[in-house]
């Protein structure tokens, strides 16, 4: 489809994503307003989240025409995110225990911000 | 030895796997895009990068933070003089920047269509948008700093390292879209001028354009999810 006269597509498909995209946004925002908590509150953003990221990359950013070729160029890389979110997570823990044992739990006592 | 694949324009290129290899393997060019999409779409990658390090060190410290976090939900509220209403004016912000994605979008459709009139319109729409939503962005800024105490260097509400995060991410990502809408006008006032008419008449330039600020949309429903709802 990438051909010489480049990404044509009916504006119908805009305009169904763009509607989509609103959607799904107040659905993420509801999660917040309803104080959904533990782990539908975190399965919902990650499911909201990735919805409207592949909506955007496929159809705005036209991915989903485009040749497998740059399609693989561009969308394999970020992977190597996922070690990089694994191994960060680990020294994370590491260090928040490391603070626990050595300075005992937190005494902060937060104030509201209203 | 199979001959020497060199695409002529007009060719039919093969699909799938085998598109993939001989895009690969050949000889003056390995992606059929307009080089400067190409070039866009790498350093969007490379962005991505950039800005995935900064999510990963902002879940670094959160989660090796002993103090409480503050939670975003009541921070980031706003009172219209009743109650203060969950991360209002982020909300506002992310729909603010879906509705430019969506002007953007059809900005490059109207582009490919030749019709300069609405595609210059609908960029400087686009870039309308992107500056009401940096103005949010300074108004939150100022709140948090000048009404809640949120430094860098410590808040009065949780983890000291919550002001270094959000001053951090949201200020690359604010940076990202002013250059957005310093970008979008320029190309804007290009298209209506007739510079790429005298260039041949070709359009691709407003959908790199579009590519770099549906990126910076993008970036958003990462940082709207990770830092504000999370």
């Amino acid at each position: 489809m990438a051909d010489k006269e480049g990404q044509q597509h009916p504006i119908s498909i805009y305009l169904w994503i763009w509607g989509l995209l609103f959607v799904v946004s107040f659905f993420s925002y509801m999660v917040d307003y309803l104080n959904l908590q533990g782990t539908l509150r975190w399965t919902l953003i990650l499911l909201f989240m990735f919805v409207k990221a592949g909506f955007i990359v496929a159809i705005f950013m036209h991915m989903q025409w485009e040749r497998l070729a740059l399609k693989l160029a561009i969308l394999t890389p970020p992977i190597a995110i996922i070690v990089l979110i694994g191994l960060m997570a680990l020294e994370g823990d590491y260090t928040f225990l490391t603070r626990i044992e050595f300075f005992g739990e937190s005494d902060f006592v937060p104030q509201s911000p209203h | 030895m199979a001959e020497a694949v060199l695409a002529k324009p007009g060719d039919v290129l093969p699909a799938g796997t085998k598109g993939v290899v001989t895009d690969f393997s050949s000889d003056k060019q390995a992606f059929h895009v307009p080089w400067g999409k190409a070039m866009m779409w790498i350093f969007l990658l490379s962005d991505t990068f950039i800005f995935s390090c900064f999510l990963v060190s902002y879940m670094t410290v959160r989660m090796s933070a002993a103090d409480p976090w503050p939670y975003p939900s009541e921070v980031f509220a706003l009172s219209f003089g009743g109650d203060p209403i969950p991360l209002v004016l982020i909300a506002i912000m992310t729909f603010v920047l879906i509705t430019s994605s969506g002007t953007m979008a059809m900005a490059v459709n109207m582009g490919y269509r030749k019709d300069r009139n609405k595609t210059f319109w609908l960029m400087v729409a686009t870039a309308a948008l992107g500056a009401t939503f940096v103005g949010m962005q300074a108004f939150e800024w100022t709140k948090l700093i000048v009404d809640e105490g949120v430094r860098p260097w410590g808040n009065p509400m949780g983890a000291a390292q919550f002001g270094s995060s959000f001053f951090m991410i949201t200020g690359f990502h604010g940076m990202h879209v002013s250059a957005g809408v310093i970008y979008l006008l320029v190309v804007a006032i290009r298209v209506k001028s007739g510079f790429y008419e005298r260039r041949g008449g070709k359009y691709e330039i407003v959908e790199i354009a579009g590519l770099y600020w549906h990126f910076v949309d993008l970036v958003w429903v990462f940082i709207f999810a990770f830092f504000y709802l999370w």
